[in-house]
C-alpha cells in the first residue's frame, strides 16, 4: 500500500504570534516552522506501518511556497520516502484541498492521511473537502490505523468510547491523538539521507478562493483578579453591579 | 562572515532537543540520586546515530559536522550531562582518534560498532598519579614481538565499565619519556583488566567513572595506534578535539540552568510582583545570558575552524575553559535565583551546579587549557 500524508507548515506551538500590518495575516518575521503537529503524529504511523511491511512507501505532499521545502525535509528526515510541493502561497483552505486533489489524481494513493486539523487556524476542513472533491470515503477522528492485508483496520474516538470500523482503500483518514504515540525523531542516517531523496515541486491549478479573512485579531488580555475579603460580601456585590456590570 | 545556522544543523539540534526533553528528563533526577548508568537512553542515542554523528558515513557514521555536534551536546547537556559525557567521550575522542590515526582494518573492526552505537568507547589516560600530567604514564605496553604486553592502573576512566572498547595509553620506552608513549586499542574483554567499583561522585552519577587495572594484558601488534611512539601525539591531538565536547557540554549545562532560571523568575512572586521584575534577579539574568552567548560563540568558532580543515587547537582550549567557568558561575547563580528551592533536587539547579563543577576539571582542567592558551599568547 501506499500512503500519502498531507504536512501543513505551521509556526511553532510556542511562537508568540503576532499579527501582520494587513491585519489579516500572521506576521512571520522570526517564526520557526514545523510540521503541523497532527500530521507529524500521521506521518509518525504512516513509517510505523512500513516499519512492519505493511506499507510500501509513505510520501509526504504540501501546498506551500519555498520556504514550506524545509518543513518537508524534515518529513524525509524522519522517513518519508519522497516529498511533492504545489508551489503556491494558500489563500485558504479550498486552494489547498483542490491543489492536493491534483497530486492525487495524478498518482494513485491507497491512503490519504490529514491531520485532523493545523495548529495555526485550525480549519479542519483540508481532509473533508479532499474526500469531496476525489469522491473517496472518508473517516474522520481517527485514533488508531492498522493494515492487514487488503483491509484498513480504523479507530475513531466517540463520546465516551471507541468505534472499530474496516474499510478498503482508497480511503482518506482524517487523523487526531493517538494514531501514533509521540512524533518520531529524525536521526542522523535520516537527516543525511534526506539529502538525496527526491522532492518535487509543481505549478498550482487555478481556483478562485471560497473564503476571504476578514480580520485577525489578538484576545483580550485577561483583566487582573481583583481580591475580595470573605466579610465583605457587599463589595462584592457593588463589584459585580457597579464595574463588571454583569447584574 | 554567516552566524545563520543551515536547515540540516537547525534539524539535528530540534531531534536533540525533542530527544532530552521528551526522553532524558523523565528519570534523569531519579538517575542522578541512584548512579543508574542510562542504559535505555544510550540504546537511542545510538538508533538516533548520535553516538558515532561525527563519524564518516563510509564507516556507519552520521557524517555531520562538528557545528551540528555542539548544537547536539548543548540540546542534551541542558537535561542531562551524563548521557552528553558518554556521546562526548565516544564521538570525540575514540571515534575521531581511530578515524582519524588508526589503519582501515581498526576502522572495520572497531570503529564501525562504535559509530553504530552498538558498544560506546573509554579513553584511558589518565593515572593516579598522572592526570594533567599526562606526560609521566606509569602505565606500560612491553614490546613483545607480535603484541604489546599491558600492565597498570589507569584512573577516572569515563565508562570504565560500560564501554566495550578502550583506548589506552601506555609507556613502551621509559627512557624515551613521551616520545615513548603508544596508543592502544584494546577490548575491554580481554584476559587479565579488571575494573573497579563506580567512583561515587559529585555529578554526572549516572555515567560510570572507574579505574581499570591491566595485568599482562595481551593486546596484539596490529591494535597499536598510529607509528611506534605516537600514543603522546595522539592523545594530545584527540584531546583538542575532545575539548569542543566537553566546552559544548559546559555551554548546555549552563543554557539548562539560565532556561530554568528564567522560567522561574516569570513565576515566582516576592514582595507584590514577578522576582524576574526585581533589578537583583533581572540583572542577574543579563550577566548570565550574555556569559552563555559568549561560551556559545566560541564554541561554534572553535566548531567551524574544525570543520574547515583550520587550526582550532587554541580555540577549543579558550572554549573550554570559559564555557567550563562561565557553567559554574550560571548554574551557582542559577541556585541563588532559586532561592531555597534552587537548594533542592527537584529543581535541577543544584543538580546542573553539581555537573558544572566537572567540566572545569576533566579533558584538561581550566589552568591547563590557560596554560595552552598562555603559550600561545606568548609565542614569538
Amino acid at each position: 500500500m501506499k500512503i500519502l500524508v498531507c504536512i501543513s507548515n505551521v509556526p511553532d506551538t510556542t511562537t508568540r504570534i503576532a499579527i501582520g500590518p494587513d491585519g489579516k495575516s500572521i506576521s512571520t518575521a522570526g517564526i520557526q516552522w514545523i510540521i503541523n503537529p497532527w500530521d507529524e503524529l500521521a506521518l509518525t504511523r504512516a513509517l510505523e506501518l512500513k516499519d512492519v511491511g505493511r506499507v510500501t512507501e509513505v510520501v509526504v505532499a504540501n501546498v506551500g511556497p519555498t520556504l514550506t521545502e524545509a518543513t518537508l525535509r524534515k518529513a524525509l528526515a524522519t522517513g518519508a520516502d519522497r516529498a511533492l510541493r504545489v508551489n503556491t502561497e494558500p489563500t485558504d483552505a479550498w486552494s489547498v484541498a483542490i491543489n492536493l486533489a491534483e497530486l492525487i489524481k495524478n498518482e494513485a494513493f491507497d491512503v490519504i492521511l490529514c491531520g485532523i486539523e493545523s495548529s495555526d487556524h485550525n480549519g479542519s476542513v483540508v481532509g473533508g473537502l479532499l474526500a469531496g472533491i476525489l469522491d473517496m470515503n472518508i473517516i474522520s477522528s481517527v485514533s488508531g490505523l492498522d493494515i492487514e492485508g487488503d483491509t484498513l483496520k480504523v479507530q475513531r474516538e466517540i463520546a465516551g468510547g471507541k468505534e472499530l470500523h474496516e474499510t478498503s482503500a482508497p480511503v482518506v483518514l482524517v487523523v487526531q491523538k493517538g494514531i501514533a504515540l509521540a512524533p518520531r525523531i529524525p536521526s542522523m542516517r535520516g537527516i543525511m539521507m534526506a539529502r538525496t531523496k527526491p522532492l518535487l515541486t509543481s505549478d498550482p491549478v487555478s481556483s478562485e478562493p471560497m473564503t476571504a479573512t476578514a480580520q485577525l485579531f489578538m484576545p483580550k488580555a485577561k483583566g487582573a483578579c481583583r481580591m475580595v475579603d470573605a466579610e465583605n460580601a457587599g463589595d462584592l456585590i457593588r463589584l459585580l453591579h457597579e464595574e463588571a456590570k454583569v447584574i | 562572515m554567516n552566524f545563520e545556522f543551515t536547515e540540516e544543523q537547525l534539524m539535528i539540534r530540534q531531534a536533540a532537543r525533542d530527544f532530552a526533553q521528551r526522553e532524558l528528563i523523565v528519570d534523569v533526577l531519579e538517575r542522578d540520586e541512584k548512579g543508574i548508568y542510562p542504559t535505555q537512553h544510550v540504546k537511542m542515542l545510538a538508533e538516533l546515530g548520535f553516538l558515532g554523528m561525527l563519524v564518516d558515513p563510509q564507516y556507519d557514521g552520521g557524517g555531520m559536522d562538528t557545528v551540528s555536534y555542539v548544537l547536539a551536546m548543548e540540546e542534551i547537556s541542558k537535561i542531562d550531562a551524563s548521557v552528553s559525557v558518554i556521546m562526548s567521550v565516544n564521538n570525540s575522542l575514540v571515534c575521531y582518534g581511530i578515524q582519524e590515526f588508526g589503519t582501515e582494518e581498526q576502522k572495520q573492526k572497531y570503529l564501525k560498532p562504535l559509530a553504530r552505537g552498538e558498544t560506546t568507547g573509554a579513553f584511558l589516560l589518565s593515572e593516579p598519579e598522572a592526570g594533567s600530567d599526562a606526560t609521566s604514564q606509569k602505565t606500560t605496553a612491553e614490546d613483545k614481538g607480535d603484541h604489546y604486553l599491558v600492565n597498570g592502573t589507569k584512573n577516572w576512566i569515563t565508562c570504565g565499565s560500560s564501554a566495550g572498547t578502550y583506548v589506552v595509553i601506555a609507556q613502551t620506552y621509559p627512557e624515551k619519556a613521551h616520545r615513548g608513549i603508544n596508543a592502544l586499542i584494546v577490548e575491554r574483554n580481554s584476559p587479565g583488566i579488571s575494573v573497579g567499583p563506580h567512583e561515587n561522585k559529585m555529578g554526572l552519577r549516572s555515567s560510570d567513572t572507574n579505574s581499570v587495572m591491566f595485568t599482562d594484558v595481551k593486546v596484539p601488534k596490529e591494535n597499536r595506534i598510529g607509528e611506534d611512539g605516537f600514543g603522546f601525539k595522539f592523545a594530545m591531538k584527540t584531546l583538542e578535539g575532545g575539548r569542543i565536547g566537553i566546552a559544548a557540554q559546559a555551554l548546555g549545562i549552563a543554557a539548562g540552568a539560565f532556561e530554568r532560571s528564567v522560567q522561574y523568575a516569570k513565576e515566582r512572586k516576592a514582595f507584590g510582583t514577578l522576582i524576574g521584575n526585581h533589578q537583583a534577579i533581572a540583572f542577574k539574568l543579563a550577566d548570565m545570558a550574555v556569559k552563555i552567548e559568549n561560551a556559545r560563540n566560541l564554541c561554534l568558532k572553535a566548531a567551524w575552524l574544525k570543520d574547515q580543515n583550520q587550526p582550532y587547537g587554541i580555540a577549543s582550549a579558550m572554549a573550554k575553559q570559559y564555557a567550563a567557568d562561565i557553567a559554574m558561575e550560571v548554574t551557582t547563580e542559577a541556585v541563588q535565583i532559586h532561592g531555597g528551592y534552587g537548594y533542592v533536587k527537584e529543581y535541577h539547579v543544584e543538580r546542573l551546579m553539581r555537573e558544572a563543577k566537572l567540566t572545569q576539571i576533566y579533558e584538561g582542567t581550566s589552568e591547563i587549557q590557560k596554560i595552552v592558551i598562555s603559550r600561545d599568547v606568548l609565542k614569538d
